[in-house]
């Protein structure tokens, strides 16, 4: 998870879409040599769920290789859900502390053999996946 | 009962870590409370009337002996009510009575009075017995709620466990649900009879089995109580076992996505499914077929619904019958006894015994830490150590043996358990409303002790009958009064106490036919008027009924008006301003 720090720009091409945004639709966007390098989902409100849909759909459903960054009102204890919906950036809310938010990645992580002690399977972002398969082979 | 593997436990040990380090966060300042309330939320976490509510989970109502007896100790060691005569204010410890704990419809178990800062240590108990708090509130996907009976009634197509089992894990910690619109209930029945009310849930799920004897589940979706009471919608007749949580995953979603949440009483997927209609149910499809569609889609393997299956076999196989004995031999509080408390099992040789928890002195669904205690030791002794909790909050026992009947009536008589009025009047569901919550609007618990007082008399409760009476503190509707035959419902006006009643609502069972709302009879009631009013609707109903009929029959029959009449006539306070 690659933590952007608050108020900083966001990578140059990212495309920011607010959690109305129907993601299915933005395939022909998203694809191609014009792609997106990033997109940022926004949480207008940190208990408001849509964003985490909307990542996975964007890895699943299209395939979406790019960075997916959280924004917004993003809370430290949100990092464990965001993570296994396919985040993989994320720029917290300016009083969070980045500390929390990692020791909060750490409390499902089965450590040395990536197994994370969860019931369902995640939709890990590509990066992930890609560390997970190395530390396996 | 779901045997906890190592990685079960592991999960719970993670999760006890991360709840004790956002608590410490919490009370150190860094988070705030209004961050924190959704985080202890789904860790079961209210905060009440008088001292934080716990909420544990008992997943499809299936509990052991020794859970029962962990929650005993929890009750006895943290539910500590302050000493009304300290002269400390807010002292919670040194408490002056010992701990309870109250079983609700959803076959959980609340805890009143546990301090917020022993609630770290009390996960850590909870979890030594397999047990936790994990989305009992909060707007997540709630403990997955089952027919008491599952697995031994002798009306069941298809044992529900093993799939309620599969959904608690899909539906524990799932990272795309977890912040809902609002809460969401799924409750699954595998019987002919629907014991688990589930046309009154978000998802209704029935086992069924096709013509080519395949297993699947027939959908509903969006019923709910709450200020608007809806009957779930059926959206599809059989969903193949094997594709059962991609389904329900694909409903969840367009929900997740689609809900309201702009106004919290109108976020619950019923307002969703009313709004949209065909377009809601299209869409579900549409997103099922984009899952199926996934190269990744995982539907459940035969092989996982054999190893989870594997924790419910039958714990017995079947016992030597007991000739019935002449009626006329036995005592007659022995036979009333057989008659409410005593009922049928799958396997010959056995029965299935309810634990009464309503009784003279103590408000429906209350346990003490004792009685929690005696209720472990009859599990143990009579039951294979298994307990179930019921919809209408009394505890059963699934594995008697037939032969020991006689000996486990004396021993629930000598605990407190045996009153035999399974199913009758005084048999009344009741959320802990005023006194411990603190969204209620109206006490329900002495109006629930008021009401027993008057229908104390056996024979006359034998007499009345099969009957629901459900009373809700406030619209929240926990104490179900929708469904009620009989339903009381808390409201407020101008700061006091007011009552309204209803009649003719159905959980959907057979005995109450169609799941539907009860209908009002007339204005709210003053508190002390309620008994008098509900004693008029029974005499209606004994004065009206034809031979045979049960009370919810003959108010299908004759409506609500003559039993509005009736109550009228005995209001006192609230009679002029009926008048004018």
């Amino acid at each position: 998870m690659r933590f952007i720090a608050p108020e900083t720009a966001l990578p140059e091409g990212t495309l920011v879409l607010d959690s109305t945004h129907d993601v299915t639709r933005m395939a022909a966007e998203l694809s191609g040599s014009a792609s997106h390098p990033a997109v940022a989902l926004q949480f207008a409100k940190w208990t408001d769920g849509r964003g985490y849909s909307q990542a996975v759909m964007l890895r699943a459903r299209l395939g979406y290789t790019g960075e997916i960054i959280a924004s917004g009102d993003v809370l430290a204890d949100m990092l464990p859900l965001l993570r296994r919906c396919g985040f993989s950036a994320v720029q917290l809310r300016a009083d969070q502390s980045v500390e929390s938010a990692q020791r909060a990645l750490g409390f499902f992580d089965g450590g040395h053999d990536h197994q994370y002690h969860h019931y369902q399977r995640s939709t890990l972002a590509p990066a992930v996946v890609a560390a997970v398969a190395a530390v396996a082979a | 009962m779901y045997r906890y593997t190592d990685s079960d436990r592991h999960f719970l040990r993670a999760r006890s870590a991360q709840f004790r380090d956002q608590l410490r966060r919490h009370l150190d300042g860094e988070l705030s409370g209004d961050d924190f309330k959704p985080l202890r939320l789904q860790n079961g976490w209210y905060v009440q009337r008088h001292a934080p509510m716990l909420r544990v989970a008992v997943p499809y109502g299936e509990l052991s002996s020794l859970q029962l007896r962990t929650l005993a100790t929890i009750a006895r060691e943290f539910d500590l009510q302050p000493d009304p005569t300290s002269p400390v204010p807010g002292v919670t410890r040194g408490a002056t009575r010992g701990g309870f704990g109250h079983f609700t419809t959803r076959q959980n178990l609340q805890f009143n009075w546990i301090p917020l800062d022993r609630a770290a240590d009390v996960m850590d108990l909870l979890a030594a017995a397999d047990m936790h708090g994990i989305q009992t509130s909060g707007n997540c996907i709630r403990n997955t709620t089952s027919d008491a009976l599952a697995g031994i009634a002798p009306d069941e197509i298809v044992d529900p466990r093993p799939y309620c089992e599969m959904l608690r894990q899909w539906s524990t910690l799932h990272p795309e649900f977890a912040f809902l619109p609002r809460k969401f209930k799924i409750a699954v029945s595998g019987a002919r009879e629907d014991r688990a009310a589930t046309a009154w849930h978000d998802i209704g799920l029935q086992l069924r089995r096709n013509d080519a004897g395949e297993v699947g589940f027939q959908v509903a979706v969006g019923g709910g109580m709450g200020r608007t009471p809806v009957i779930a919608t059926p959206i599809n007749a059989f969903v193949p076992w094997a594709q059962i949580l991609v389904y329900i995953e694909a409903i969840v979603r367009v929900y997740n996505l689609y809900g309201r949440r702009d106004n919290a009483y109108k976020a619950r997927i019923k307002i969703l499914v009313k709004a949209e209609g065909t377009r809601f149910v299209d869409a579900v499809n549409q997103e099922f077929a984009a899952l199926c569609a996934q190269p990744d889609v995982q539907f459940i393997a035969q092989a996982e619904l054999d190893r989870v299956a594997a924790s419910f076999t039958d714990p017995v196989s079947s016992a030597s019958t007991v000739p019935p004995a002449a009626r006329a031999t036995l005592p007659a509080a022995y036979t009333r006894w057989l008659d409410r408390n005593v009922h049928g099992h799958r396997l010959p040789g056995y029965r299935a015994v309810t634990l009464s928890l309503k009784r003279a002195g103590l408000p429906p669904g209350d346990v003490t830490a004792d009685q929690m205690e005696g209720a472990a030791e009859l599990a143990a002794r009579y039951s294979q150590g298994e307990l179930r909790v019921t919809h209408d909050q009394n505890l059963l026992l699934p594995w008697v043996r037939e032969a020991d009947l006689h000996a486990l009536w004396m021993a629930a008589r000598e605990g407190g358990f045996a009153t035999p009025n399974i199913g009758l009047l005084t048999d009344m569901i009741a959320c802990p409303g005023g006194d411990l919550c603190a969204l209620a609007n109206a006490r329900s618990l002495p109006l629930a002790a008021a009401i027993n007082e008057r229908f104390a008399d056996l024979d006359e409760l034998h007499d009345i009958g099969d009957i629901d009476l459900h009373i809700s503190g406030c619209i929240n509707s926990c104490g179900h009064h929708h469904s009620g035959h009989i339903g009381i419902l808390g409201v407020d006006k101008d700061g006091s106490e007011w009552y309204q009643v209803t009649v003719g609502g159905a959980d959907g069972s057979t005995l109450s036919g169609p799941a539907v709302a009860g209908k009002v009879i007339g204005p709210a009631f003053a508190a002390d008027e309620v008994p008098d009013a509900i004693e008029a609707v029974i005499d209606t109903y004994r004065q009206q009924r034809h031979a045979g009929e049960r009370f919810i029959d003959t108010a299908r029959r004759i409506g609500a008006l003559p039993f509005r009449a009736a109550a009228d006539a005995v209001r006192r306070a609230t009679a002029p301003a009926l008048a004018a």
